[in-house]
């Protein structure tokens, strides 16, 4: 475990290194980024609007019951944009997109095609690894941002059409405004931005060490997909600590 | 493994192998392998499967780090990136290796868009002379799941050809091969060290290929060299090993003859 972590931590410095080459390998991080876009828009918007409405049903009717009618936008609105949506839509581009990343790698490895480019003195860092996590750190957080947008009107869509709660959708976001921050959606959204590291760094190394034939891809796939939740519910904590001091 | 830019030290490389081993696991898969091959020769590698083949050229192509001894080229250590920057290596993989999200045109290219050595529409041209050289000309569009087993290995040769290389390595050249696809893979070898006098080592367990090019062969067995020479030199050993490897055919009178009678 020690050695993978280790490896992750070089995988990533040796991607840093590598960051100024990112230009000119734009096609490829465009590419991805189209990829993981066209890929988990659709998905995002469903998830998002129904966890927001989840939310607002969870806690909409308790709060009213409590005269606390004036709390609910806040409250929906904070859960999604400081939590819910980083974490869930993470978790929803690591098992979509991470899965695909170590896939892809990871038969690129037993196929030869990385001895190949090794042979040519084309780094499987620079055209493999670099692409792929700068195209998930900038996809990962917009796609937060649209999520947050989206969670919050299926939370007002809620509140408007439960009759226990019965708030109207002017009045959701009047009280969502009171309370919600522009500094809580760019914490949602820099939590994003750290988890897109973790699945971008976790799945490409799964790919990169991948052994044997298709049951080895199998495994790091499961592993890449695994791993990358784990860590990014450790890394949710360790995150929301530091930034709530 | 190297980025040195085409049209220089277009002579082939002298390789050396000193003392080379290795192991897998606790299993010792080279024992101490010690050979040289010439400049501008065609060096055949032959040995059953299991040998240890494969996993020599992965050191010859720095693919591999040896667990003890040396491999030189013109005398520096692989390793060194002298070697890297000043000579210019291609290895033809088993199963062409060609990067399947790639075109065929885009996987020949490769080498030379990825470190920026011409301009597009010179390695276009280059593409296309390079894959009408190994016959595939027309193919630049077409995906490599789309080409048959000799094709992707034509394909593979275009691309090591780009490289301009000064050594080239084939890992299993003919394996997979119909005999006629078999004899246009060898004529490949043989016209391409004619005309840009590469030095070529040939991994291949074909006896036909290698006594057909080869300028010496060494036969590979259990992690050894057993034989070093011509084609004619061991042809004529009498280790029994070689001669058992060299002589061994389908008889479908023997199996018959141990069929129990009724």
């Amino acid at each position: 475990m020690f050695q993978n972590i280790g490896e992750m931590v070089m995988l990533f410095w040796r991607t840093l290194l590598a960051l100024p080459l990112a230009w000119r390998h734009r096609q490829k991080v465009f590419d991805q980024f189209f990829e993981i876009g066209n890929a988990s828009l659709l998905m995002v918007c469903i998830l998002s609007f129904f966890i927001g409405g989840v939310i607002a049903l969870q806690t909409g009717p308790l709060l009213v019951e409590r005269s606390l009618s004036s709390a609910v936008g806040g409250v929906v609105g904070i859960s999604i944009c400081k939590e819910l949506a980083p974490v869930m839509m993470s978790i929803l581009i690591a098992g979509r997109i991470g899965s695909a990343m170590a896939a892809e790698i990871g038969s690129m490895r037993v196929y030869q095609e990385i001895d190949a480019l090794r042979t040519m003195n084309i780094s499987p860092i620079h055209y493999l690894v670099l692409p792929r996590l700068t195209a998930i750190a900038v996809a990962l957080p917009l796609l937060v941002t649209f999520a947050v947008l989206v969670g919050w009107l299926g939370g007002a869509t809620v509140c408007m059409a439960n009759n226990r709660i019965d708030i109207t959708f002017g009045a959701f976001f009047a009280d969502l405004r009171n309370i919600v921050q522009i500094k809580d959606v760019a914490n949602g959204v820099f939590k994003s931005f750290m988890f897109a590291m973790v699945i971008g760094v976790v799945s490409c190394h799964q790919g990169l060490i991948t052994r044997g034939g298709p049951r080895g891809i199998g495994r790091s796939v499961t592993k890449a997909v695994v791993n990358s939740i784990v860590l990014i519910v450790i890394f949710d904590y360790v995150l929301t600590r530091v930034l709530l001091s | 493994m190297n980025s040195a830019p085409p049209n220089q030290n277009q002579q082939g490389v002298r390789v050396q192998v000193k003392g080379l081993r290795k192991s897998f696991n606790g299993q010792e898969v080279l024992k101490g392998l010690d050979f040289e091959v010439r400049p501008g020769e065609i060096f055949v590698i032959m040995g059953p499967s299991g040998s240890g083949k494969t996993v020599l050229l992965k050191h010859l192509i720095g693919l591999e780090e040896p667990d003890q001894g040396e491999i030189l080229i013109e005398g520096q250590p692989i390793q060194s990136p002298e070697v890297m920057a000043k000579y210019r290596m291609a290895m033809v993989f088993q199963s062409g290796a060609l990067l399947n999200s790639l075109t065929v045109g885009e996987n020949v290219g490769l080498y030379l868009s990825e470190h920026r050595l011409k301009s597009p529409e010179e390695i276009e041209r280059i593409v296309t002379d390079s894959l009408e050289v190994v016959g595939l000309k027309g193919s630049e569009d077409k995906m490599p799941s789309e080409l048959s087993g000799g094709m992707k290995k034509r394909a593979a040769i275009a691309r090591a050809l780009v490289i301009e290389p000064q050594l080239i390595l084939y890992d299993e050249p003919t394996s997979e091969l119909d005999p006629l696809s078999a004899v246009v893979i060898g004529e490949e070898i043989l016209h391409l060290q004619q005309r840009i006098h590469v030095t070529s080592l040939v991994v291949s367990h074909d006896r036909d290929l290698a006594f057909g090019i080869a300028d010496r062969i060494a036969v590979i067995n259990e992690g050894r060299i057993v034989a070093i020479g011509t084609p004619a030199e061991v042809r004529t050993n009498a280790d029994p090993v070689i001669q058992r490897f060299l002589h061994a055919e389908f008889r479908p009178e023997s199996l018959n003859s141990q069929k129990p009678r009724p």
